[in-house]
This record gives C-alpha cells, sequence and structure tokens, in this order.
C-alpha cells in the first residue's frame, strides 16, 4: 500500500514538472512581448525543472536508498540562478529601449532607469 | 555610465564558491566517476568567469593575484613530474600505481598516483581557458 502511494508521489512529481515545462514553452510562444515571455519562462520553467529533479531524488532514494547530494545541489542551484537569469536578461532588454507591448499601461522604471545610450 | 548591478554581483559572490566546490568534487571522483581533471578544471574557470562577468579584471587581479600563464607551466612540470617519478622505481615512463592508506578523518582511502597527473591537467586547463579569456577580453 506504502509502495503505491510512494510510487504515485513520485510520478506526480515528475510529470507536474514537465506539465510547468510545456506551460512555460506555451507562455514563450504566446505572450506578446519580451517582459512578459521571461516572466513566464523563467518562473514556470524553475517550477518544473525543481519538481522534475525532486521527483528523481525521491525515485533514488526509494528505489536504491541513497539521497544522491548533487540533485540537492542542483534544485538549489536552478532555484537561485534562473530567476536571477531572468532579471539580467529584462533589465538588458529595458536598457536596450525593448518596446513595450501596446496595451501596457503603466511604466514604473520610465523615470528611474536613465536608458543608457553604452549598454 | 555604469549602472549597479547588485543582484548578478551577490549572486556571483556567493555561488562562486558553490561552483569551484563542485569543481573540487568531481576532479577528485574522476577516478571512479565520471569528472576528473579537464571537467573540474572548466568548472573552475567558469567559477572565475562569474566572478569575472559580475565585476571586472582589477576585482579578479585583487581577489586572485596569479598570472595564469604562470599555472600553465606548473602544471605541464606537475604532469611531467608525475611521469618521471615512476624512473625512480625502475618502471616504464608514466607507469601509475595506487595503495590504500588510513587517513584521520576519511579512514580506509584509496589514493593513486594518477592523481597527481590529473592535478597537472587541472592547473593547466584552467591556466589555458583563463589566459584565452584575458587575452580577448583585455584587447581593445
Amino acid at each position: 500500500m506504502t509502495e503505491t502511494i510512494v510510487e504515485f508521489l513520485i510520478g506526480a512529481l515528475v510529470l507536474l514538472g514537465a506539465f510547468f515545462c510545456l506551460v512555460a514553452a506555451l507562455g514563450l510562444m504566446r505572450m506578446p512581448d519580451l517582459f512578459t515571455r521571461t516572466h513566464a519562462a523563467s518562473k514556470a520553467s524553475t517550477l518544473g525543472v525543481m519538481l522534475t529533479l525532486l521527483g528523481v531524488l525521491a525515485f533514488f532514494w526509494y528505489e536504491d536508498g541513497y539521497i544522491n547530494a548533487r540533485l540537492v545541489l542542483g534544485i538549489i542551484f536552478v532555484f537561485i540562478t534562473t530567476p536571477v537569469a531572468g532579471h539580467i536578461i529584462s533589465r538588458a532588454a529595458y536598457n536596450m529601449n525593448v518596446p513595450l507591448w501596446e496595451k501596457t499601461v503603466q511604466d514604473d522604471l520610465k523615470n528611474s532607469y536613465s536608458k543608457s545610450k553604452d549598454v | 555610465m555604469r549602472t549597479n548591478d547588485i543582484i548578478l554581483q551577490t549572486l556571483a559572490k556567493s555561488f562562486m564558491f558553490v561552483v569551484i566546490a563542485f569543481s573540487f568534487y568531481v576532479f577528485l571522483t574522476g577516478h571512479h566517476h565520471p569528472g576528473g581533471g579537464f571537467i573540474g578544471g572548466l568548472m573552475t574557470s567558469a567559477g572565475i568567469i562569474l566572478l569575472l562577468l559580475a565585476f571586472d579584471w582589477k576585482v579578479l587581479k585583487t581577489v586572485i593575484p596569479i598570472d595564469f600563464k604562470i599555472l600553465v607551466a606548473i602544471g605541464l612540470l606537475t604532469a611531467v613530474g608525475s611521469g618521471m617519478g615512476s624512473f625512480l622505481f625502475g618502471v616504464p615512463f608514466l607507469t601509475h600505481t595506487f595503495g590504500y592508506f588510513d587517513l584521520p578523518i576519511l579512514g580506509k582511502t584509496e589514493l593513486a598516483t594518477a592523481t597527481i597527473f590529473d592535478t597537472g591537467v587541472y592547473l593547466v586547463v584552467v591556466g589555458i581557458t583563463m589566459t584565452i579569456i584575458q587575452s580577448i577580453g583585455e584587447s581593445e
């Protein structure tokens, strides 16, 4: 009985991770401008990759009885570095004067960023 | 105008150590698992380059005051020396051996002389990668 529950949970983790990666890819296709695309891609794919790695970690822990420290490190690493990558990409795009979506109503950074020519 | 990169700099400061520690792990497990001197050296230079992306060459030269060209020479000498060491025991060039030792914390550990050769490979890879990046990055 426990076996079935654990296997179900592991499978659910991996499938949920794959689902979030699919959502990230769909967001990348369907979002109107670069900033909403980075929004979709960085958040959904981070969660998807983390859930998949967590599923793999749980699988090896359950099946072979050892905790793979590299997977734990990978989860922490993806969790911290992907949002920073998204931040850097969208800030570089904003500095390069990439246009916002035409239905955007608010640009909070308009006056705080002096859009530099020498990016 | 220099915009502030505080998010990237904080990430680089804290995560450079994680990358370099993992590269040492990969370097040391190269005997029994995937890894070794080449990939370890590449990952160490990736950690240094992460620091370089967030800061600049002046900061890197203060943090790591090494001329990377000298690192290449030290690495080659280490690798050749590990091959020449086999002459002391009257066996052919580059003959390697291993043995089991009781270390204080680690307990029974297998130590192989191939690790010395791998250290040479590691130093050469770090030195060459950083020299290439340096000579491309600093030529204005």
